[in-house]
């Protein structure tokens, strides 16, 4: 089943209640999906600088790995999780560095905003262990997942996160991934996981290298991934939905002047401040769907 | 309103849906707790569903899932939008949306009057085997799937794919239609069926603002009642 909820901002006054909001939402979503969760959040970042998420064992010690890792790299811990800033120019060092020092740390997430959480566990516990609730900024995708073609595993949770600053999180399933990740393996885009979803994720995160635009390579996908999906994808400064033709999967949507919101179902955005006034309407059929700050 | 009517309230932030529903099970029929009005309900799914009773109930803001599903005798207005399979199998009775209603609106339906005043998703009507349905915007694709009998009158536009595989319901669509599914077919529109539409129409207080002549009739061209090898493709 899963469920997917998500949250981009049009009105500045309300970054600092992300968080809680898109928390909120999720726990809404819990029925669909019991097994897992995940969320990544776009909040602040500094130019130059680049936020890379990790992930190790319970009670792993993130600010003696951050020390190894040399000066002016800032480290918080969440759980199981902690973020890294690093200098932009240095990322691929470190990632290097991470690998040889520190190799049963995965690197979940990497880009100039974007954090990125997932576990396995009750959605509810999963947002209060990484403390969603207070985190800010400008948009954020949470899902809750029923795992159907690969397993319950931390791995297997949603958001996937394939390109800086992009994250994907996905209700259904692909039928040709393993086509796909075979032409995706072929043109050098690298997909760690066993899981469908992870595979759209490189997908679009391919597209986009080839200088697709989110919204193109969102249109792209329509003639190449096949099987039954909703997608709710985060950029920078951009966040699309899709369904695919036969919609299969539900959604529902709602604009107002201060943000556009997803839900798997109404029930997530019962809660949103000015809801009985918002546009609510459900995404058309194979219709990509796109906002972006940016060109705002 | 009858001076003996009894009014009950109901606040689904202060009790659950399946409070509510029990509630509304108890009632038989004579009873003259006859209205009950529904706040708070936030999408909640199954609000008002099973019920076999003469009563109203107002549901005052959007529902989820199966709202008034296999819904008997009882009133339900929803004064917002519907989730999927809004009165799904329904016998008797009579639904209301006054927003939009979600996907497989009145799936399967056999008896009663489902008036959507919005849009509805895909898949309205998939094999509603008697209910009328009352459309005051457009339908998603493969509406009225496998339809059986009963009426669906839109007024608006039809998704892709309208009376795939349909037996003997009548489609009546006033503004375009996508494409048709396998053995639907468009039928000439007599006055017999200017009649029915209006009638609809009327039944659903929707008579007068729009002409039944405008109307197009949709139906079977009872091709794929029986399996011949020709048609297996269309199957």
């Amino acid at each position: 089943m899963c469920g997917i909820v998500g949250l981009f901002l049009k009105d500045k006054s309300l970054e600092p209640q992300l968080g809680e909001l898109l928390s909120g939402m999720l726990g809404t979503m819990c029925g669909r999906g019991p097994d897992s969760a995940g969320f990544a959040v776009y909040g602040e970042g500094e130019k130059g600088e680049t936020k890379l998420t990790l992930r190790a064992a319970e009670g792993y010690d993130f600010k003696a790995l951050a020390a190894k890792l040399g000066d002016g790299i800032d480290v918080v811990a969440r759980a199981t999780h902690a973020v890294l800033t690093v200098p932009a120019g240095r990322e691929a060092e470190i990632r290097a560095q991470l690998a040889e020092v520190a190799p049963d740390v995965t690197v979940v997430g990497a880009g100039a905003r974007m954090e990125l959480y997932k576990e396995v566990g009750m959605p509810t516990d999963v947002a209060v262990r990484f403390d969603l609730a207070k985190m800010s900024g400008t948009h954020g995708v949470a899902h809750t997942r029923m795992a159907t073609e690969s397993a319950v595993t931390t791995n297997g949770a949603h958001p996937f996160s394939t390109g800086l600053d992009q994250c994907l999180v996905h209700n259904g399933s692909l039928s040709n991934h393993r086509t796909v990740r075979r032409n995706l393996e072929k043109a050098g885009v690298k997909v760690q996981t066993e899981n469908d979803s992870e595979v759209a994720a490189g997908y679009l995160t391919w597209r986009m290298k080839e200088g697709r635009t989110l919204g193109e390579a969102l249109e792209d996908s329509l003639n190449d991934l096949d099987g039954f999906y909703t997608f709710v994808v985060g950029t920078e400064s951009g966040f699309g939905v899709l369904r695919d033709p036969i919609a299969c999967k539900p959604a529902v949507m709602a604009e107002t002047d201060q943000y556009v919101a997803f839900g798997s179902e109404y029930r997530a955005l019962a809660g949103l401040p000015g809801i009985e006034n918002a546009k609510i309407f459900e995404p058309e059929p194979a219709k990509v769907y796109f906002w972006d700050r940016a060109a705002a | 309103m009858n001076a003996s009517t009894q009014s009950h309230s109901f606040d689904l932030a202060a009790a659950t849906v399946r409070d509510l529903n029990a509630a509304l099970h108890a009632l038989k029929d004579g009873s003259n707790a006859s209205l009950w009005r529904v706040s708070n309900p936030r999408g909640l799914h199954a609000i008002a569903a099973g019920l076999d009773a003469p009563v109203t109930v107002e549901i005052d803001g959007p529902v989820g899932y199966y709202c008034a599903g296999m819904n008997k005798q009882a009133t339900v207005i929803v004064r917002g939008n519907a989730g999927v399979g809004v009165a799904e199998n329904m016998m008797s009775g009579r639904v209301e949306v006054e927003g939009d209603a979600s996907q497989a609106a009145a799936a399967t339906a056999h008896g009663g009057l489902l008036v959507v005043r919005g849009s509805a998703g895909a898949r309205c009507g998939i094999s509603m085997k008697g209910v009328d349905i009352v459309v005051g915007g457009s339908i998603g694709h493969m509406s009225a799937f496998m339809a059986q009998a009963g009426t669906l009158t839109v007024l608006g536009d039809a998704g892709e794919a309208l009376g795939d595989s349909i037996y003997e319901a009548r489609l009546y669509v006033r503004g375009s239609v996508t494409s048709l599914g396998a053995d639907c077919v468009e039928k000439e529109m007599r006055d017999e069926h200017k009649a029915q539409v209006f009638e609809k129409l009327k039944s659903a207080g929707l008579d007068g603002q729009v002409d039944p002549s405008d109307f197009k009739r949709y139906g079977s061209a009872r091709t794929l009642y029986h399996f011949h090898v020709d048609n297996a493709s269309a199957y």
